[in-house]
């Protein structure tokens, strides 16, 4: 028998650069280069470092929602209460500032910034364990469970605002809870530090994803539910860690973007759930769960929001961009479907219990 | 030979439909070497064979579901090719699946007129529906009305609605593989007058059974496959039960023998009383009153027919399933309420039957595969140590002599014998106490059966490894087991020692003798 022979090193190709599969796995990288170049040759604002910059940091709202929805996706679930998640965590943040009346006690609560953003966080993760539960634990589909929450997130963001929107989120030095303002408009060596909150937090998850045990987790449990639970994995405790994750990035996201805009509106994030998982499949992740990376889903995310800011710089209708938009995710599926089905090649099983030969 | 000559020279005249040297491959592995096979006009003919041989493969070409890789069809005389069942189905052959392919929430008439509806003007014409699905219940003499939810009516008569179905298409010759497995007694001797009905009506009937004495009770002719080749075929008047057996097993293929001069230790593994209720047959029980004792450093063999609760049992031991009665003890420890990750940390593992199914992660290389179930042996702290990881995979690799490109290859390149090397290093990597494999050897060539036992075999004489693993194939019990235990409905029907024969055990599994 020669494949029962063990030679475990021998055989090994040597790196081979094939330039059709390097074109298909750089493929965001390359769509976002295309992307530069081209805006860059048509508007002569677009090539600056301030426009970067401020591009980046729309791309941040994107692209933490889409790193929470990449490992939501690579268990094989969905999480559509993104945007929602993002409106309810603006609106809980601008509420705290608003300060936390203790009608009982007669005294009003103003919490600082960082009690604020720590409990905003925990609203968010509490979205997510509704999530994971309602999918692990009764079996919901995940489509169906997170369109729930989806409803529902901004319902409560409605209900706490009345509708409206809170727009004094800058403290008073009295209290004690200024700088809300400082996550949306400062830079950190000019940086802002929404890019730098992504990019921390996408650090946080390339380390979990490719070096901790939960990493592994998810990857199988997306890769192989059955064997993976077979294997010991505990699948259930992983699908609600990673709605946990998606919320808690939801709600960063929130703050970030209610940072930037200075105001918290309980209608912000719609259709921001859509974006995310665009980020996710333009990245290169399949939605069948088990591939993806992070690396992916931020060239996603950079590269939608590069267009999308870029068709606005060269005066492209709103309805064009949304035409656009489209057919750059079409394009990225279709290219994921050439790259799985090469992939996915798994020897047919021979006849199978089932049907005994 | 005599009678070789004598069939080449009836098959002219008589075969309806035959294979000429068709051959299949998956990958590496080839389920059919150059099989001849003739379908006999108006007959019953048999195919016998153990699981593995080929006879299901061979089931699946002739019906179109599945293309051969070389060799020819040949329908009344002339050469054909099916792309695809409804190809087949048109040609007037028709299969019906061991698992009924039948829509159990729409009624008879829309099961047997699925995908061929009969247009009217005004769309559906359920009326001529309705009055052919009743014509041919009632030629199958089984009264049912053609409204009735099909998950209403029994197994036996939804049986009969997939033969209806086959015969609403005018099958002259139809494929019935397994038919009876899942048929009471009486539902047995219905479908056994339908058979004679469907002959004297002139179809040519294909009929797949593992119970071999029932089978001979409706065969004209049977045909025996062994390891995708043909063996021996021969007019019922011929052959006798002995005869099917010995074509069917053959002469052993040295699987190993069992491991010797090793002292047992304690029991491992004790099961006490395993009682299972069946998912699908409310109030009957799929594993009933089972106890079984494994010691450190011995190896037993379940054997047993499908639906003989076996893989139920295993998966009850496991984790996967609760058992609503009995115990499992583990080194005398009850291991009943924990999950499979803690049954896997205290030394309980289960390298599952489908490998592709509940084995393998098919988007992971070779090397996360191996390293999956113990991946905390690899992590410090917060992360995984890279160094650590590639250490198991090596070694596992090593161990369980997986032939890859090296760990972080894709699991899909490798062979299916490899690839359950890959899971069965997966769990051996855990460093397991017991180890309890459903099927190891499915769809695997017999090299790499073989050196799965062996691998097997030198884990319990050098480590004191329990180990328990299933098999359908009777000479598998009688390599590397120091015991053999046939299950039957549920329940032990016997135990055996090294010193028992094929016969014996077929016997005891319900496979044969009554």
């Amino acid at each position: 028998m020669s494949d029962t022979t063990a030679t475990s090193a021998a055989g090994r190709s040597g790196p081979g650069i094939d330039p059709v599969k390097l074109l298909l796995e750089g493929r965001a990288f390359f769509a976002l280069i295309a992307i530069i170049v081209v805006f860059s040759l048509l508007s002569p604002v677009y090539f600056s470092v301030n426009n970067f910059l401020i591009m980046s940091s729309h791309v941040a709202i994107f692209g933490l929602l889409g790193l929470g929805m990449l490992i939501v996706i690579l268990t094989g679930g969905i999480d559509l209460s993104v945007g929602s998640t993002l409106a309810l965590a603006g609106v809980c943040a601008g509420f705290m500032m608003q300060g936390i009346e203790l009608s009982w006690l007669g005294v009003t609560l103003y919490p600082p910034v960082w009690v604020v953003v720590i409990l905003t966080a925990c609203v968010g993760a509490l979205v997510g364990v509704v999530n994971g539960v309602l999918v692990a634990y009764f079996k919901v589909p995940a489509f169906v469970a997170t369109l729930g929450l989806l409803y529902v997130a901004r319902g409560i963001a409605l209900l706490l605002t009345n509708g409206l929107t809170i727009n004094d989120l800058a403290g008073e030095e009295a209290l004690g809870n200024q700088g809300f303002a400082w996550l949306g408009f400062n830079r950190l060596l000019g940086v802002p530090i929404g890019i730098i909150v992504l990019a921390v937090v996408a650090l946080l998850c390339a380390l979990m994803l490719n070096r901790s045990a939960p990493g592994r987790w998810i990857y199988s449990t997306g890769g192989n539910a059955r064997a993976a639970e077979l294997s010991g994995v505990p699948v259930r405790r992983v699908q609600v860690l990673v709605y946990v994750i998606s919320g808690i990035c939801s709600a960063i996201a929130g703050l970030v973007l209610s940072s930037q805009l200075t105001s918290a509106g309980p209608t912000a994030g719609q259709t921001y759930e859509l974006t995310a998982i665009a980020a996710v499949v333009v990245g290169g992740a399949s939605l069948m769960g088990g591939r993806g990376t992070v690396r992916g889903t931020l060239l996603g995310a950079f590269v939608i929001g590069f267009l999308s800011d870029g068709l606005v710089i060269i005066g492209v209708s709103s309805y064009w961009q949304t035409v656009f938009t489209g057919a750059v995710i079409i394009l990225a599926v279709l290219m994921n479907s050439i790259e799985y089905k090469g992939g996915r090649k798994a020897p047919k099983p021979v006849p199978r219990k089932s049907a005994p030969a | 030979m005599t009678r070789h000559e004598t069939i080449a020279a009836e098959t002219g005249a008589q075969a309806v439909l035959s294979a000429r040297n068709v051959a299949k491959s998956y990958g590496s592995v080839q389920a059919l070497k150059g099989v001849n096979f003739d379908v006999r006009r108006g007959e019953v003919t048999t195919l016998f064979g153990e699981n593995g041989a080929g006879k299901s493969t061979l089931m699946k070409i002739l019906s179109g579901v599945i293309q051969p890789t070389s060799g020819e069809i040949v329908l009344d005389g002339a050469p054909v090719h099916f792309d695809s069942a409804a190809e087949a189905r048109d040609m007037g052959i028709s299969i019906i699946h061991q698992e009924l392919s039948l829509a159990p929430n729409m009624n008879v008439r829309d099961n047997v007129f699925m995908g061929r509806e009969i247009m009217g003007p005004t769309g559906v014409n359920y009326a001529e529906e309705g009055r052919q699905t009743r014509a041919l219940m009632r030629e199958l003499e089984e009264d049912i009305d053609p409204l009735t939810p099909v998950e209403e009516l029994r197994l036996g008569q939804q049986q009969l609605v997939e033969i209806a179905r086959a015969l609403s298409v005018d099958a002259r010759i139809l494929i019935m593989d397994e038919p009876t497995s899942a048929l009471s007694a009486s539902e047995v001797e219905v479908l056994f007058k339908v058979i004679h009905d469907l002959k004297a009506r002139g179809v040519s009937i294909v009929y797949i059974s593992h119970h071999l004495e029932e089978a001979l009770q409706i065969t004209d002719h049977a045909v025996v496959l062994r390891d995708g080749t043909m063996t021996a075929r021969a007019p019922r008047r011929e052959i006798d039960l002995e005869w099917i057996v010995h074509n069917m097993v053959g002469d052993n293929f040295d699987l190993g023998s069992p491991p010797r001069g090793h002292e047992m230790g304690a029991p491992a593994l004790s099961i006490r009383d395993l009682v299972l209720p069946d998912p699908n047959r409310p109030g009957r029980n799929v594993v009933d009153g089972v106890s079984l004792d494994i010691r450190a450093g011995e190896i037993v063999c379940i054997y047993g027919l499908m639906g003989a609760g076996r893989t139920e049992m295993l998966e009850c031991a496991a984790g996967r399933v609760a058992n609503s009665g009995g115990e499992i003890r583990l080194n005398g420890a009850d291991v009943s309420g924990l999950s499979i990750a803690q049954r896997i940390e205290k030394g309980l593992v289960l390298v599952p039957e489908d490998r592709q199914r509940d084995g393998l992660v098919q988007t992971m290389s070779v090397g996360e595969n191996l390293s999956l179930a113990s991946i905390g042996a690899f992590t410090r702290g917060l992360f995984t140590s890279r160094r650590k990881e590639r250490e198991i995979v090596d070694r596992s690799i090593r161990e369980v002599t997986v032939k890859t490109d090296g760990g972080g290859a894709p699991i899909g390149s490798l062979s299916g014998g490899n690839q359950q090397k890959v899971v069965i290093g997966k769990m051996m990597a855990t460093r397991p106490g017991v180890i309890m494999l459903d099927e190891p050897s499915r769809g695997i060539d017999i090299g790499a059966k073989a050196e799965v036992f062996r691998l097997l075999a030198d884990a319990a004489r050098e480590r004191g490894l329990a180990v328990l693993f299933s098999t359908s194939e009777v000479n598998e019990c009688l390599s590397i087991a120091h015991r053999v235990v046939v299950m039957r409905r549920g329940r032990i029907s016997a135990e055996f020692g090294t010193g028992t024969s094929k016969e014996q055990i077929m016997a005891a599994s319900g496979e044969s003798a009554e």
